[in-house]
Formats: C-alpha cells, sequence, structure tokens
C-alpha cells in the first residue's frame, strides 16, 4: 500500500475512535440520568432517523445538506491555514438573504440561494480583511462578527421593512410554503418517499459542491495557492503568491459555503426563523466544526461526517424527553470533537507503531 | 444615570476577573479561548448551590458555599483545556472550542434532568433555574453593590502583585514569553503552564456566577453566558494582558454592555434603536478597538504553542 491510502486509512480509523469514546460518554451520561432506561435511549441515538422510518430518514437528509456546507466552509477554511470559527454568524446571516430576496423580493429559489450566499460571503469576507489588513486573528474576529451578526438579522427580520417578514401570529418568520411557494427549493419526489414535508433535492445540492470543492482544492492551481498560504505564509509570498488577497478569498468563500447552508435549509422549508427568542447561534453553524475535523477537512469526507452528525442529532431528537434531554446529542457531538483536538496524537502514535514494525521486519 | 452606573458596575466586575483569568493563561503560553464555557460551568455549580441550599443556610454561608463551588468548578473544568493543550500538545483553539460547545451541552442536560427530576418526572422541563439572589447584594445610598465587586478588587491587586512582584509571577511570565530559556534554569514549563490554566479556571468560574446571580432570579442555561467570555477575549487583549489596563478595559466595555439593559428604560429609548442594536454596541466597539490595537499588540510571545522539551 502506498503512503497516500495508509494516511487516509490512519484518518478514518481515528475518526472512528473518536466517534467510539465520544459515543461511549454519551452512554454513560444516559446511565447517569436513567440507568433503567438507558439502554433504550443510547439505541435510539444509534438508530437516529432510522427508528422512526421513512420520516425520520428524510429529517435525517434535510438536516445534513446544511451540515455538509457548514463543515465544507470550516473545512475549507481550515485547508487554508484558517479557523472559521464565524460559520455560525455566516449561516445567520446568509437566513437573512435567504428570507429576504423568497418574502420580499419573490424571488425563485435558485436567486434566494445565490442571496444567501452572497449575504455569507460578505460576512465571511470581513473577519479576513481584519486578518489580512489589521493583524486581527480571525477567531476573535469571527466570533465578534457571529454575535453582531445575529443581533443584526434579528433586528432585520423582526421589524426591519416595517415587520413584512415577520408573522406576529407564530412569532417567526412567514412560513415559505405560504407566503412565497416559488421560492422552495423543489423536492424531486423526495418528500413522497419519506411522508416529509422539507426533503428536497437540497441533499444533491451540497454533494455536487462538495465535489466542486474537492476538485479546487486538490486540482487546481488556485486551490493550490490558497493551501499554500494555510501551510506556510512566508514561504507562499516568497513565491510570489499575494497571501493577503488569498486570506480574503478563502474566508470569502469559506462564508459563501456557510451561506448556501442556509439557504439549503430554509428554503427547504424546514424551518422559520424566531427572531425573538433566538438568542444563541445556530447550533448547525458550531456543528460544522466537528463535521470538518471528524472528516480532516476533506470535503469528500465531510459529507459522510455530516450525515454521521445530522444521523446522532436526529437520535437525540428521538430520545423520551421523560427521561432525557435531547440536547445529550449535542453533548455527544461536542466530546466527539474535544477528542477531535487530538486525533493527531492517535495517528502520531499509530504511524510510529507502523513504522517500529516496519524496522523490526527489516 | 444611576442605573447605567450600576449596570458598568456589574458587567465591569465580570468582563476583569475572567480576563484576568484568559490573562494568567496565556501569559503561562496557553491561548484559553475556553473561558465562554468555563464561566457556564462555574455560573452552573454556583446557581446550583444556590437553589439547592438556599434559604437552610444563613446568607453569608451560601454566598461563601457559591463562590467556592464556582471557582472549584471552573479549575476543574479548566484542567480539560490543559490537559489537552499541554499533556497532550493538541491544538488549544479547537480544544477551547469543543469545551464551549461541551459546557452549554452540559449545562442544559444537568439543569432539565434536575428540573425533571423535581417535577415530578413529567417531562419536557426547561433549563431554567431559579434562585434567590439577596445574600449578595448589599446598598449603599442610591446604588446597590453585589459582593463580587469587593472581591473583584481584592483579586486584581493580588493578580497584578503575583504577576510582576513575586517569583512565581515571573516563572509564569517566563513560560509564556521564553519557554525554553525558562526550561534551561530548571523551570518546569508544564507544571507553570498548567498552574496558570487551572488560575485561569478559577478566575472564570467566579466571572460566571458573578455574571448570572447578581442581575436576575432566574437564568435560562440554553444560551450559556451569550458572548460575555468571548467579550472578556477582547478586554484582555485591549487590557494587553496587564492587570490595570485590564481593569480600565473592562469598564469601558461594561459602558457599552450596560447600554442594552437600559435601553428601554432610559432616555435612550427616545432613540428609537431597538434592543439588538444596543447588544450589538460591545461588539462593534471591541472590532475597532482590535484593530487600532493589534498592530502593536504586545501578546506573550510563546503563546499558542505547545511546549515541546525536545524540540529546538
Amino acid at each position: 500500500m502506498n503512503e497516500k491510502g495508509k494516511d487516509m486509512i490512519l484518518s478514518i480509523g481515528a475518526s472512528l475512535v473518536c466517534i467510539i469514546i465520544g459515543l461511549f460518554v454519551g452512554f454513560l451520561i444516559l446511565c447517569c440520568i436513567n440507568s433503567g432506561n438507558a439502554m433504550d435511549g443510547f439505541q435510539r441515538i444509534l438508530k437516529g432517523g432510522f427508528y422512526l422510518k421513512p420520516k425520520g430518514i428524510g429529517s435525517e437528509i434535510t438536516q445534513a445538506a446544511p451540515l455538509i456546507m457548514t463543515g465544507l466552509s470550516v473545512a475549507f477554511a481550515f485547508k487554508t491555514g484558517l479557523f472559521n470559527i464565524g460559520a455560525a454568524g455566516q449561516y445567520t446571516v446568509g437566513i437573512f438573504g435567504a428570507l429576504y430576496s423568497a418574502i420580499i423580493l419573490g424571488m425563485p429559489w435558485y436567486v434566494c440561494l445565490l442571496a444567501a450566499m452572497f449575504c455569507g460571503a460578505v460576512w465571511g469576507a470581513l473577519p479576513g480583511i481584519f486578518k489580512a489588513y489589521f493583524n486581527v486573528n480571525e477567531v476573535i474576529t469571527s466570533i465578534m462578527f457571529n454575535w453582531i451578526g445575529l443581533y443584526l438579522v434579528n433586528e432585520l427580520l423582526y421589524t426591519g421593512f416595517h415587520g413584512a417578514m415577520y408573522d406576529q401570529k407564530t412569532t417567526r418568520t412567514y412560513k415559505l410554503s405560504a407566503a412565497a411557494p416559488q421560492a422552495l427549493i423543489p423536492d424531486g419526489g423526495l418528500n413522497a418517499i419519506f411522508k416529509t414535508s422539507s426533503t428536497t433535492i437540497a441533499i444533491f445540492l451540497a454533494v455536487i459542491i462538495a465535489i466542486i470543492m474537492y476538485i479546487i482544492l486538490n486540482r487546481t492551481t488556485f486551490g493550490y495557492e490558497l493551501k499554500a498560504c494555510g501551510f506556510n505564509k512566508d514561504a507562499a509570498r516568497y513565491a510570489g503568491i499575494n497571501e493577503k488577497r488569498n486570506i480574503i478569498l478563502s474566508m470569502t468563500i469559506a462564508g459563501a459555503l456557510a451561506g448556501i447552508g442556509a439557504g439549503l435549509y430554509f428554503l427547504s422549508g424546514a424551518s422559520e426563523w424566531n427572531p425573538q427568542v433566538a438568542t444563541a447561534l445556530p447550533a448547525i453553524g458550531f456543528n460544522g466544526i466537528p463535521v470538518a475535523l471528524l472528516a480532516m477537512s476533506n470535503p469528500i469526507g465531510v459529507v459522510f461526517s455530516a450525515i454521521f452528525v445530522s444521523h446522532v442529532s436526529v437520535g437525540g431528537a428521538y430520545l423520551p424527553t421523560k427521561y432525557f434531554q435531547p440536547e445529550i446529542a449535542d453533548l455527544i457531538v461536542a466530546v466527539i470533537i474535544y477528542l477531535c483536538a487530538f486525533v493527531m496524537l492517535f495517528k502520531g502514535v499509530a504511524l510510529n507503531l507502523f513504522k517500529r514494525k516496519n524496522k523490526e521486519g527489516k | 444615570m444611576i442605573l447605567l452606573i450600576k449596570y458598568t458596575l456589574l458587567y465591569a466586575v465580570v468582563l476583569m476577573l475572567v480576563a484576568l483569568g484568559g490573562m494568567f493563561s496565556e501569559r503561562s503560553g496557553v491561548i484559553n479561548i475556553a473561558l465562554e464555557g468555563i464561566m457556564t460551568i462555574g455560573g452552573l455549580a454556583g446557581v446550583f448551590v444556590l437553589s439547592l441550599f438556599g434559604g437552610t443556610v444563613s446568607g453569608p454561608v451560601l454566598v461563601a458555599f457559591a463562590v467556592l463551588a464556582s471557582v472549584a468548578s471552573g479549575m476543574v473544568y479548566s484542567l480539560l483545556l490543559a490537559f489537552s493543550a499541554i499533556t497532550l500538545k493538541a491544538d488549544q483553539t479547537i480544544g477551547g472550542t469543543a469545551l464551549n460547545m461541551l459546557a452549554t451541552a452540559i449545562a442544559i442536560v444537568a439543569v432539565k434532568a434536575f428540573n425533571n427530576s423535581s417535577a415530578s418526572g413529567n417531562g419536557a422541563a426547561s433549563a431554567k433555574l431559579t434562585y434567590d439572589n439577596g445574600p449578595f447584594i448589599y446598598s449603599v445610598g442610591p446604588i446597590t453593590i453585589n459582593i463580587f465587586l469587593i472581591l473583584g478588587v481584592i483579586l486584581l491587586v493580588c493578580s497584578s502583585v503575583f504577576l510582576f512582584k513575586t517569583k512565581w509571577g515571573l516563572r509564569l511570565r517566563a513560560c509564556g514569553e521564553h519557554p525554553q530559556a525558562a526550561d534551561s534554569v530548571g523551570i518546569n514549563v508544564y507544571h507553570w503552564r498548567y498552574a496558570g490554566v487551572v488560575i485561569s479556571g478559577a478566575l472564570g468560574g467566579l466571572g460566571g456566577l458573578a455574571y448570572i446571580v447578581p442581575s436576575v432570579s432566574t437564568w435560562n442555561f440554553e444560551v450559556g453566558v451569550a458572548g460575555a467570555g468571548f467579550l472578556a477575549l477582547a478586554v484582555m487583549i485591549f487590557g494587553q494582558w496587564k492587570p490595570y489596563r485590564i481593569a480600565g478595559a473592562a469598564v469601558f466595555f461594561a459602558v457599552f454592555k450596560s447600554l442594552s439593559n437600559i435601553a428601554d428604560s432610559t432616555v435612550l429609548a427616545s432613540f428609537g434603536l431597538s434592543k439588538n442594536i444596543y447588544s450589538m454596541m460591545p461588539f462593534i466597539a471591541s472590532m475597532i478597538i482590535l484593530a487600532f490595537t493589534s498592530k502593536n499588540s504586545r501578546a506573550p510571545k510563546a503563546e499558542g504553542i505547545p511546549y515541546d522539551k525536545g524540540a529546538r
């Protein structure tokens, strides 16, 4: 087996170790809360959407599409040496872009999706500009812009444009199926298969974008330049690459990806935004981080890890609320990221073992 | 005006405590982005003590218990960061982010499980805890002063003396500036970095309690501490990792932060801006300030770089 293949198998193995330990911790917590029903609860998490076929699978797919996008957003930034913790904020601003062009402008869905992408891109570019020209760490900037974006979107969706997007009756933004049916992403018959109302072709769009990202990063000069900046900024500048421009471009693309994620989710009619209660940033944005880490920032891997994270959180929603809290799924995901932080260590240990074996063999 | 002073003092103490915590961690060489999560856990532990023992023991004892619980839990939680960042040499930002997410999840699960068991298990419990914050607050004339203000001033002076006037402070700073040099004169870098992170856990945990308890008597843990930990990081950078400058920066940020609290009830309401706009203010202010101060920032040189004894 060649080096590259070995490395890939090790990466997948390390991610699987993280997942198994994370699930085990989740099981322990279930036992602590209610040991009698822990086994049942754990099975529901493992089964995920399959617990309630076919509806559960449908909602798992609906959830996976935006997760693939936020995962791609974080992964793309990682590949170029940046940590985009701002996917949540870019996602939130993307929601505004999608809903504004859907409800106020009455645009068809693909235009709304582009609007979401554009808004996300702007929100991603800002931390990039701060990083490139003012030398402010992109982590801090992204976090600040997360909160600014959240309050801004709350304000715009609630009172903006004379409250035209806010439905007083449901205390949420207007349902797209009633207010702007032209803005819904076509379902391609998926809703009928899964007996749901919001399973659309969004998942296919997300997978196609993942493949495009893979090609850009691995097969184009542009992607190579961006990655070179990530590996070594000074060397990249020495080689004649404009690293300031590339930092901003990376963050803009990362933001655009997160924005598309918001478009895919909200234009599927999966949810409405509640500007009065939304005092926390959307979890889909932050869950892009574990998705990217589990996939080792590989765009194709992101598709699979997003489906896994969506699987666990849908499973969490099926926990019997009498005994357990659906947030246990978040807890498992958080434990997995904590473990991902030293996934490199697992890999290093495994590589050393391989090397030692090879030496002994010789 | 009095309302503005009241909230400014309230938030200034919180931001200062947590930023001082961040300072200790970063001075020892570890970026502590988990402050938000540490605050949540500290606040959670303290509030649990309040709602469990509230009314059964006398006021000062209750206060002492709650403060100890929040400090201790903050220290324990920060050990998770120290373990991944120092012992395992993992990426400090990712580890910290994980701990932030973990903290909110733990808080929601714990509070809901607690409410569920006390409300005879009918499910659908909320993530809110109610408590009595009376023992924490004293009135002096027209202004109410909470216990954390006094604690904060004491800790500020202690931090400054510790960091710049004792040999331990010098060792801690050496680990953040040039760990190899520190190691060469027999200072155990790993131990001092652990110490720095754990001190930041103690201050962060206390800050979490100080953020939640004095202002309201019910807290919904679904929001964690709503970004206060991240603001504290900005305060720390603006304060250039120096205790007294941090205190000044905290007051400055606290003014912006209190604007959203008093927006509805004072002259500010006549501007016709909504609460969301004022909520944005501290974050926008911190962005502008960071843009102007980061160019000549005096950050500890070795922060964020895991110390590897074998590396040259």
